[in-house]
């Protein structure tokens, strides 16, 4: 073991740039993947902020009678997605709209008669407030003999959604496109390490070390050189979000298990690169 | 312990470098290699330590078939044999005495065996005093018994050579030469290939000569008798 890492040191010391490159492009790998990914868990949360509060509103026809109004929100109430539902009268919606809208109180003050309709304000439960759910509930209110309009943010709610996906999808293939980069110059490093100790490793053969033995240095290389620029990642990936945390707005870092998944992720993209290239450049050794 | 049964051996782009070879090297015996360059010598030698496959017949070492021999298996083959080039093939980075502890290394050899046992060889070697040089600080000669000390320290039942003396003068060859021959007096066998006629003429050892891939002398002469035991 002491002489696998005396390798692995020497391997450094001999080639200290172009291991510097590996790293640091395993880091910007990881730092373009980790950025994107601060953005999902940032609109992620954002996300179930808002879906917490989206509601449909149900506007019933005016002159609805208030048994029909009470059953059917008993009715809607039994629908799987449905956490609560709420009944405005009319003259609640009234009274409300005086108290919150302050500005206009003379207006609401002076009406004869309550312009506003009576409605039905229905939350989902939590896992059901995306687009898709909120525009199904939606319409089968819509099938209500009563009902004059159903509103809800249909359209913000999926823009949010798509938003993610891009962000999600946009990460991957950048990310990825990195990290090809990584494995192919990382396979050079380890091309170049092969090729300076050819003589070395046809001693190492002629005395009878195994071929596990003598990949062994250039995978652990490659794993620490990938595991070096997971760590830088994260170190960038948190200076990113400081800044924006000083600058823009407050946002969430990664919890431990993220961090530890992209350091864990660089590990194996070096490892698997410095396998690919150890495997092919032995036998031309 | 060598055998070789009517093997034939062809690389890719090239004509027959052997052509129905059988002998059979017993322990502890000494052997000359003889033939001109390209008479197929070095391919005999690459044969026994399984670097090339026979194309067809049959090379066995030690009990190990080397048609199909996997990877595990040869290092495993290479750990009894003890190889030495022409060429000396040490690391220049490294003193004698760490040329020699590699080979103990790289095969897994316990850290704590592997200071006497490397003294012992290089005592044996006579190089005890240069443990601590590095091979341009050696003479050819030196830098040649560092390589058969590497080569012995594994404890081999044969020593296989190659030119050992091709890139030295007549004094410093026949000093590796003698080194050969004290080795195989304390019973590992020797092959050693050379176009040194005046080597083969100081000792009256067993002469296998190769003539463009086929054997057209062996004063040992019992091969048959060899191969029906």
């Amino acid at each position: 073991m002491r002489l696998i890492f005396r390798e692995v040191f020497l391997s450094f010391r001999r080639t200290p740039s172009l291991s510097a490159l590996s790293i640091i492009t395993i880091a910007f790998a990881l730092f373009v993947v980790g950025l994107f990914g601060l953005v999902a868990v940032n609109l992620r949360l954002a996300l179930a902020d808002i879906e917490e509060r989206v509601e449909i509103v149900m506007y019933l026809r005016r002159g609805t009678p208030r048994a029909a109004a009470v059953a059917a929100r008993a009715d809607i109430r039994s629908f799987p997605e449905v956490e609560s539902v709420e009944y405005v009268t009319a003259d609640a919606a009234l009274e409300r709209a005086r108290s919150e809208l302050v500005e206009f109180r003379d207006v609401f003050g002076d009406l004869v008669t309550n312009p506003l309709p009576a409605s039905l304000e229905i939350r989902l439960k939590p896992g059901f407030r995306d687009g898709q759910n909120v525009a199904l509930v939606a319409q089968r209110l819509t099938g209500f003999r009563f009902t004059d309009d159903v509103r809800f943010g249909r359209e913000w709610i999926a823009k949010l959604d798509r938003l993610r996906d891009i962000t999600a999808a946009i990460g991957l293939f950048v990310g990825a496109a990195f990290a090809l980069a990584s494995v192919i110059i990382i396979g050079t490093t380890i091309r170049m390490a092969v090729i300076q100790r050819a003589s070395e490793i046809a001693i190492m053969r002629l005395v009878g070390a195994t071929d596990g033995f003598i990949r062994r240095p250039f995978l652990l290389e490659g794993a620490i050189k990938g595991a070096l620029g997971g760590l830088a990642a994260v170190a960038l990936n948190f200076a990113a979000h400081q800044a924006v945390n000083r600058t823009l707005i407050e946002t969430s870092f990664f919890s431990d298990a993220q961090a530890g998944l992209i350091v864990l992720f660089g590990t194996l993209l070096g490892l698997l690169a410095s396998a690919l290239s150890v495997r092919k450049h032995l036998r031309q050794v | 312990m060598i055998k070789f049964n009517k093997v034939f051996m062809a690389y890719p782009k090239g004509s027959l470098a052997l052509k129905d070879a059988s002998f059979h090297i017993k322990k502890s015996e000494f052997i000359f290699l003889t033939g001109h360059s390209g008479a197929g010598k070095s391919t005999v030698l690459r044969l026994i330590y399984a670097e090339h496959q026979p194309t067809s017949g049959e090379v066995r070492v030690s009990g190990y078939h080397t048609t199909g021999i996997s990877s595990r298996e040869t290092s495993k083959l290479r750990r009894r044999l003890g190889i030495v080039f022409q060429d000396f093939r040490l690391l220049v980075d490294r003193t004698t005495e760490e040329n020699v502890a590699f080979a103990l290394e790289v095969t897994g050899t316990r850290r704590g065996v592997i200071g006497p046992k490397v003294m012992r060889v290089l005592t044996q070697v006579g190089l005890a005093g240069k443990a601590r040089s590095y091979p341009g600080q050696l003479s050819g000669g030196e830098q040649q018994r560092v390589a058969i000390a590497r080569a012995l320290v594994n404890d081999p039942f044969v020593l296989i050579a190659d030119e050992p003396t091709g890139n030295l003068d007549q004094r410093a060859a026949r000093g590796v030469f003698q080194l050969l021959q004290d080795i195989n007096t304390n019973g590992t066998a020797v092959v050693l290939a050379t176009h040194n006629l005046d080597l083969v003429r100081r000792a009256n050892y067993r002469n296998i000569e190769l003539q463009d891939g086929e054997i057209v002398f062996d004063s040992g002469n019992d091969t048959r008798e060899d191969m029906d035991e």
